[in-house]
This record gives C-alpha cells, sequence and structure tokens, in this order.
C-alpha cells in the first residue's frame, strides 16, 4: 500500500492530480449544477422567508468552504513546517486566495440574505464579524507571500503566521461572541437536538456543500499544478541562464 | 539581558528614537475624534472607551517597524542572534523594551485624554488597569509581525496589515473592560481576558517570533 507521502513527491503527485483535478472539476461541476437547479426550481419557498430563503444553497457551501480552507491550510503549513514536503506548502499558498474568494462569497450572499430579512445589508453580528476578520487574515497572508521573493523563506513565514494566525482567528470568533449578540441565526445543520431543516432543502444543499468541496479540491490542485509548473520553468531558466 | 534591555530604553530615549512619539499620535487622535464627530458630550462618553483603545493600538503600531530593523540594518541582530541569549529571550527583551518606551506611558496617559472624550467617572480605573494589562500583548503581537517582516522592504505596511487583525481580540476584551465600567456593569471578566490574552501571548509568541527571526536572517 503506498503511503501518503509518496505524494510528497512532485512527479508522483503531478501524475495524480492529472486525473484527480478533472475528475474532482466535472464530479463539482456536475453536483453544483444539480443541487442548485433542485433547489432554485424544485423546492417549495419557505413559508415565512419566501423565495429568498434559496441563496442558501450558495451561502453555506462558501461558508463551510471559507473555514475548511483555512484549516486545510493549517495542516498544509505544518506539514511543511515539520516535513518540508514542497508541495504541501504550495498547496497552502494555492488555497488561500481560493479560501478568500469564498469567504468573499459568503460574506456577500450573505448581505443580499440579510437585506430582506434583517431589512440590512450589514449588521455586527458576531458571525458576520468573524468571516470579515478571516477575510482580513486571508489578506495578510497572501499579502506576505506576495511579498517575499525566496520561496522556501516565504513558505516558513507563511506557515507560521498561519499557525498563529489560526489561535488569533479561534480567539476573534469568541471575542465576538462576547461583544455582540446577533441577528444570525444558530447551526440549522447540527448532530445536536433542536431546530432543523426539512429534508427538501437539506438533500440539494448537502448537494452544494459536497460539490463545494470537490470544487475546492479542483481548484486547489489546479493552483499547486500550476505553481509547481512556474516553479520548473524557473529552474530551467536559471539553468538557462547558468550555462549561457 | 539586562544589558540588552537598558541599551533598547536607551536607544528609544535618545533623540531620534520615536520615544514620545506615540504618546503626541495617541493625543492627537483624541483631539481629531472630537473634532470629527462633534462636541456632544453624550456621544463622546458612549465612544472614548473604544477611541482610546483604538488609539492605543495605533500608538503602539506606529513604533512596531522600527522594533527589529534598525538592528537588522546595522547588523547588530546578526550578532545577538550569535549571542549567549536564546533569540527568544532577546524577542522577550526587546517587547518588554516597546512596551516600557510605548505601552506604559499610553496607560498612564490614557486617563487625561479620558477627560478630553468625557470617559464616565467610574472608567478610569478599568480604562488604566485594561490598558496596563493589554498593551502587553500588543508589543508582543507587534514584535511577531515586525519578527516575519524584518527583511522586507517597505515591510511597515504590511505589518500593520498581519498585525492589526492579530490585535482583534485583546482589543475586543480590552475596550469591552472599558465600557462595560462605563455603563455602571461588571467589566472583571472582559479585564481578565484581557489579562489571559497577554500571558498567553507572552509566553508562547516570543517563540514564534525568534523562528520567523532565524528564517530572516538566514
Amino acid at each position: 500500500m503506498a503511503s501518503l507521502w509518496e505524494y510528497a513527491n512532485p512527479v508522483k503527485f503531478m501524475r495524480l492530480s492529472g486525473w484527480l483535478m478533472p475528475v474532482s472539476a466535472l464530479l463539482a461541476a456536475g453536483l453544483i449544477v444539480t443541487g442548485l437547479v433542485w433547489g432554485f426550481f424544485f423546492t417549495e419557498a419557505d413559508y415565512r422567508q419566501g423565495a429568498s430563503v434559496k441563496i442558501i444553497f450558495l451561502h453555506v457551501p462558501s461558508a463551510l468552504m471559507a473555514i475548511n480552507a483555512w484549516a486545510m491550510m493549517l495542516i498544509a503549513s505544518l506539514i511543511w513546517l515539520v516535513r518540508r514536503h514542497h508541495v504541501s506548502a504550495l498547496a497552502a499558498k494555492a488555497a488561500a486566495p481560493i479560501g478568500a474568494t469564498m469567504t468573499l462569497i459568503a460574506l456577500i450572499t450573505g448581505a443580499i440574505w440579510g437585506q430582506p430579512m434583517w431589512g440590512t445589508w450589514w449588521e455586527w453580528d458576531p458571525r458576520l464579524t468573524s468571516f470579515l476578520i478571516l477575510f482580513l487574515f486571508y489578506l495578510g497572508y497572501i499579502a506576505l507571500w506576495s511579498a517575499i521573493e525566496d520561496t522556501d523563506t516565504a513558505a516558513d513565514l507563511t506557515a507560521i503566521l498561519c499557525l498563529v494566525g489560526s489561535v488569533f482567528a479561534a480567539l476573534s470568533r469568541y471575542a465576538a461572541l462576547f461583544w455582540n449578540q446577533g441577528l444570525h441565526q444558530g447551526a440549522s445543520l447540527s448532530v445536536a437536538p433542536g431546530t432543523r431543516m426539512d429534508w427538501a432543502y437539506k438533500a440539494p444543499l448537502y448537494l452544494c456543500m459536497a460539490g463545494f468541496a470537490l470544487l475546492f479540491l479542483a481548484l486547489v490542485l489546479a493552483g499547486t499544478r500550476t505553481e509547481i509548473r512556474a516553479r520548473r520553468a524557473r529552474a530551467l531558466m536559471t539553468r538557462e541562464r547558468a550555462r549561457a | 539581558m539586562t544589558a540588552l534591555l537598558i541599551r533598547d530604553l536607551r536607544l528609544a530615549m535618545r533623540a531620534g528614537g520615536g520615544f514620545g512619539l506615540g504618546l503626541g499620535f495617541f493625543l492627537i487622535l483624541a483631539v481629531l475624534v472630537p473634532l470629527g464627530v462633534g462636541p456632544d458630550t453624550g456621544t463622546l462618553a458612549l465612544i472614548a472607551p473604544g477611541i482610546l483603545w483604538v488609539g492605543a493600538l495605533l500608538a503602539c503600531l506606529l513604533s512596531l517597524d522600527r522594533l527589529f530593523a534598525l538592528d537588522h540594518e546595522d547588523g547588530s541582530l546578526d550578532l545577538l542572534a550569535t549571542s549567549p541569549i536564546p533569540l527568544e529571550g532577546v524577542v522577550a527583551v526587546k517587547a518588554l523594551a516597546h512596551w516600557l518606551t510605548t505601552g506604559l506611558p499610553l496607560a498612564l496617559a490614557a486617563p487625561v485624554l479620558g477627560i478630553l472624550l468625557n470617559l464616565p467617572g467610574p472608567a478610569f480605573a478599568p480604562l488604566m488597569l485594561s490598558l496596563l494589562l493589554g498593551t502587553p500583548a500588543l508589543s508582543v503581537i507587534g514584535a511577531f509581525g515586525a519578527a516575519l517582516t524584518v527583511g522586507l522592504k517597505r515591510g511597515g505596511l504590511l505589518m500593520s496589515l498581519l498585525v492589526l487583525p492579530l490585535y482583534v481580540p485583546t482589543l475586543v476584551f480590552g475596550a469591552q473592560a472599558v465600557s462595560r465600567a462605563a455603563q455602571g456593569l461588571d467589566g472583571s471578566t472582559a479585564l481578565l481576558l484581557t489579562a489571559g490574552i497577554t500571558a498567553g501571548s507572552a509566553a508562547l509568541l516570543p517563540f514564534a517570533a525568534a523562528f520567523a527571526l532565524r528564517i530572516n536572517l538566514r
């Protein structure tokens, strides 16, 4: 049985991701299209929120991936710091802009949903605020990557920023709860008992969530492949220049 | 380590060291805010805790980019890195020196600015106490940010982008302690949480900052 660490070898990673990326992209497209069409056109409108509830099929999956992208970056950063696998550092780099975009999508769809429901585009609610702060963390992480020229230095520094940032992002989440009680509803998808969503909504929502997860996977693989290729091209160019 | 502390304090006090610049900034901010929002004392009393905390935070940020940059430019940081003191200790001492020259004066000056901003009477003691407990965290977190960006040209702007999100929990708890006291509530939970963040940052972040410094000196 091949160990997971074999894919730290860029050649093996490229071979694996060469077919995994298009497959997951196709699956993601299928799931998202099915989930959205089902969710938008084949579910009943909510008795209180009307049709505007249907933005949930974009809002929840993007929010889910916004947080999980950061978690993936944290794990990839740890792997880079402990085992020095370059693919891992490049995957963390590739995930950051995707996570930032997901955070932005969650914030914007939330604003569009909040306007008719709460009567406001923005509210300083703990969840909204912590997402905005998460977005700032993404911005800082991306800015640090782009500011440093030497790739190994950049990988090290961004990895340590990711570790420290994770602690402070979690602290900010609870600080925001302490600071203000908000409008945003609690979890309606949870294993704990309480008010739950009906399966009529849950089924397409789960499809969209799975689709977004696969979309994230495909995008991260594409980004990592681009980074690996760019690094190879740079190495080739250096060699050519050295020969000339 | 004491010698290093004294050296850093002296450097900060000398001309060009920037001692007092943070205080001046803090004062100007406390003057500009009423000019911006209007002289209504009720409004000012309401926003005073937040303004004072944000002001202290920005004043701290102002002097952070020189924390390691000067020593990095003239090469003394390399000497410090090879000295018998562990680099973690160097970071901790430098953060302490930064706090003594910015955070402590800010905390002591804050009540005066509280009068300017019409801060309610019962909030003065929590204001000073929360700043005393909270600003060390700002210095240590800032030292981490400065260590990340020490080798970079124009690292200052990037550093504020990195450091300000990290300041969020300290700001929330510190300002909450003051504004709860201003409304006549019990602010001690927020005060304890502020102290907790300071204790946690002071214990852990010097290691992260020293790690970043070693990479930048590589």
